[in-house]
């Protein structure tokens, strides 16, 4: 196992970043900002988690896909499935014509809980199914996609419709799904009150938890032979196939881990916004997405992360003000980082600041011995036999 | 192409291609084509441009499928698999133009060959041991790129990135070995290198070399195959095919 160790999965520059992000996300965030905008930011980042997974599709594999917002959306709907039984107990829902249901089956004459809903009485399958529901789509989908050799734009165009097809889906069947308006007036979890503002505190740094869980995971594939397997197919997918790998079966597992960190991010969104719309579903969302993780950079999992809490804090000034500008303004946005900043963020912050930043570290104590460098494929003592001892 | 691969019947040989046929849109680029090779045998093709020697390797690996006809490695259909099983199966094969993962360093282009850990699960917990890296460094050596293990692969010649590709393969070891013409584009210093490398490698293994150099040819083969518009023109020693009066005619009276 001392393969796996720090000091081979990480540069220092990316102990550096990890460590620097840490201390913003839980320490400066909660220090500086009141819970209302903290939950906010929560949101911020629940987005971020969907980017991460785009630059392991995207910026790695080379599969754009113009549909996270479906496994953004599965997962957090399978939260607020399980958040809005609870909050319609027959108690709470003694005015309706039939108690114990969902306010809006009510509201659509259904008088018996669908059969798809009963499992999410259990709060075991619906954690469960927040992960898996989402993830075994993606690799269905995916199958049916990359076993065909269908890729490129025309996988993104396929993408695309099915955020358009469950978007339509979810409208169109308001009786089962709440319709435009979602899953709403979320309340207690296990009879815990989720509106309080310690509720709030626990679900952020919950959300951050899982974000960092997400991190890692994304960092171990990218510095594992697979990682490097993926940069080689985005190029020359052809070739791999006669280096002796199924390229399929690859592009599959990427596609599914990002349908899974989406779902974390979408179910960490139900928890702190307390409801789900199919809003978050569509293609306008999805290709937002996309957007966060160009302007981090889509080489760079920690880069996608400020990308999301970047466009996501513009959108809200700047969005909120100004609706109709901002979704060309979002155009002009992701056309000026493709031209001008291919690499986003992290490309800039590689050009400019990593030079400095390796200057200092090689002074500071604390990385003197940690001697791993900030190249992609490290330094040549990186190919040193790890003595397993 | 399953009638004529049920028909074709085991052999000794490393390769046996039957009757193979492939057509684009009606035009037959490979024509009822049949051919042995030997263990250990260098068999060099040689032909006009377009006369489907690429088209010949590319049905061998799998890369474009046969209309009919049977390829059969070590008596085992290849016809029927797809190019990562042909792989495995233990057929290597070198493209005409230098294809080589341009995004990686040296290293992990070779690293990425090494026949271990190809499934999803075990290229994720792949483990950079000693095995791995002293393979790569004697690989790395033998087409001379162990001072250039750390470099990009796209900061590479064109030359290097030619043996980077057959380095690529030697690093698969496989029974059979192809090569399109290797030495093409080539300074003629590289190409004295090359030769010098081909030899060292086709010691121990069956290979296909695709090349238009006949000096060269005459050197290393042990049987030449001329093709001419998708069909076999004339076989036998690079001496006797030499003098062949339809090889001379339709390719090296030029
Ligand atoms: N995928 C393909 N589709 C259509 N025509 C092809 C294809 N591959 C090869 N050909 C045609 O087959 C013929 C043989 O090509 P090729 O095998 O590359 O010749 P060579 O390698 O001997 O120069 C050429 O006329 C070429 O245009
Ligand atoms: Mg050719």
């Amino acid at each position: 196992m001392s393969n796996f160790s720090l000091k081979n999965m990480m540069t220092r520059q990316d102990v550096l970043g990890f460590f620097v992000l840490a201390v913003l996300l839980l320490v400066i965030m909660p220090l500086s900002m009141d819970i209302i905008r903290l939950t906010q930011f929560g949101k911020y980042l629940s987005f971020a988690f969907v980017a991460v997974g785009l630059v392991l599709c995207w910026g790695y594999g080379g599969i754009l896909s113009l549909g996270q917002g479906v496994f953004y959306g599965l997962g957090g709907y399978a939260l607020a499935m399980f958040l809005k039984l609870e909050a319609s107990s027959p108690e709470n829902t003694a005015i309706q014509s039939t108690p114990g249901i969902p306010d809006f089956m009510d509201w659509n004459r259904i008088t018996e809980l669908p059969w798809f809903w009963e499992p999410f009485n259990s709060f075991t399958f619906s954690l469960l199914a927040i992960l898996i529901v989402p993830t075994i789509f993606a690799y269905f989908i995916g199958f049916a996609m990359f076993k065909r050799r269908v890729g490129g734009v025309y996988f993104a165009i396929i993408t695309q419709a099915i955020s358009s097809i469950l978007t339509i889906l979810i409208i169109g069947q308001q009786g089962y799904t709440g319709g435009v308006n979602g899953i709403t007036d979320l309340r207690t979890l296990l009879g815990w009150n989720i509106r309080s503002d310690y509720a709030s505190y626990v679900f952020y740094f919950i959300g951050v938890a899982l974000l960092f869980v997400c991190l890692f995971v994304a960092q171990f594939i990218t510095k594992s032979k697979l990682g490097r397997i993926l940069v080689a197919m985005r190029g020359q997918e052809d070739r791999v196939r006669f280096s002796g790998y199924d390229v399929a079966n690859f592009k599959i597992f990427v596609f599914c881990v990002g349908a899974a960190f989406a779902a974390v991010g979408g179910a960490m969104f139900t928890l702190q916004e307390k409801f789900m719309s199919p809003s978050f579903v569509g293609i306008v969302p999805s290709i937002e997405m996309v957007i966060f993780c160009a302007v981090g950079g889509r080489m760079s999992i920690l880069g996608a992360v400020y990308g999301a809490i970047l466009v996501n804090v513009a959108k809200t000034y700047f969005g909120e003000s100004f609706p109709e500008l901002w979704l060309f303004a979002m155009g002009l946005l992701f056309i000026g980082v493709v031209v001008a900043f291919p690499d986003g963020l992290a490309g800039v912050y590689q050009k400019y600041c990593a030079p400095t930043v390796d200057k200092f570290l090689d002074k500071a104590p604390l990385f003197k011995r940690y001697s791993g460098d900030s190249s992609y494929s490290g330094s040549s003592s990186s190919h040193e036999p790890v003595n397993a001892s | 192409m399953n009638a004529a691969t049920a028909t074709a019947t085991n052999t000794d040989f490393v390769l046996a291609v039957e009757g193979l046929t492939v057509s684009f849109d009606g035009f037959k680029a490979v024509d009822d084509l049949s051919f042995y090779v030997d263990e250990k045998e260098i068999r060099v093709i040689i032909g006009p441009n377009g006369a489907g020697k690429t088209t010949v390797l590319d049905l061998i690996c799998g890369r474009t499928k046969a209309t009919s006809g049977s390829v059969k490695f070590r008596n085992k259909e290849l016809t029927t698999l797809k190019e990562h099983e042909i792989v495995k199966a233990g057929v290597g094969r070198k493209f005409q133009n230098p294809s080589i993962y341009e995004d990686l360093t040296v290293f992990e282009n070779l690293e990425l060959c090494y026949p271990r850990g190809r499934n999803v699960f075990g290229a994720l917990f792949f483990k950079r041991d000693a095995k791995v890296i002293s393979k790569v460094r004697e690989v790395a050596e033998m087409i001379n790129l162990k001072d250039e293990l750390e470099s990009q692969a796209d900061l590479l010649s064109h030359g290097q990135k030619q043996w980077l590709e057959i380095g690529m393969l030697l690093i698969q070891d496989p029974d059979l070995l192809m090569l399109d013409e290797p030495v093409a584009g080539m300074s003629v210093t590289e190409r004295k290198q090359t030769a010098e490398l081909l030899r060292r490698i086709t010691n121990d293994r069956s290979v296909i070399v695709i090349e238009h150099d006949m000096q060269f040819v005459a050197e290393i083969a042990d049987h030449v195959t001329v093709m001419h518009q998708g069909k076999i023109l004339a076989e036998g020693s690079a001496e006797k095919v030499k003098q062949d009066p339809k090889v001379i005619e339709v390719y090296l009276g030029h």
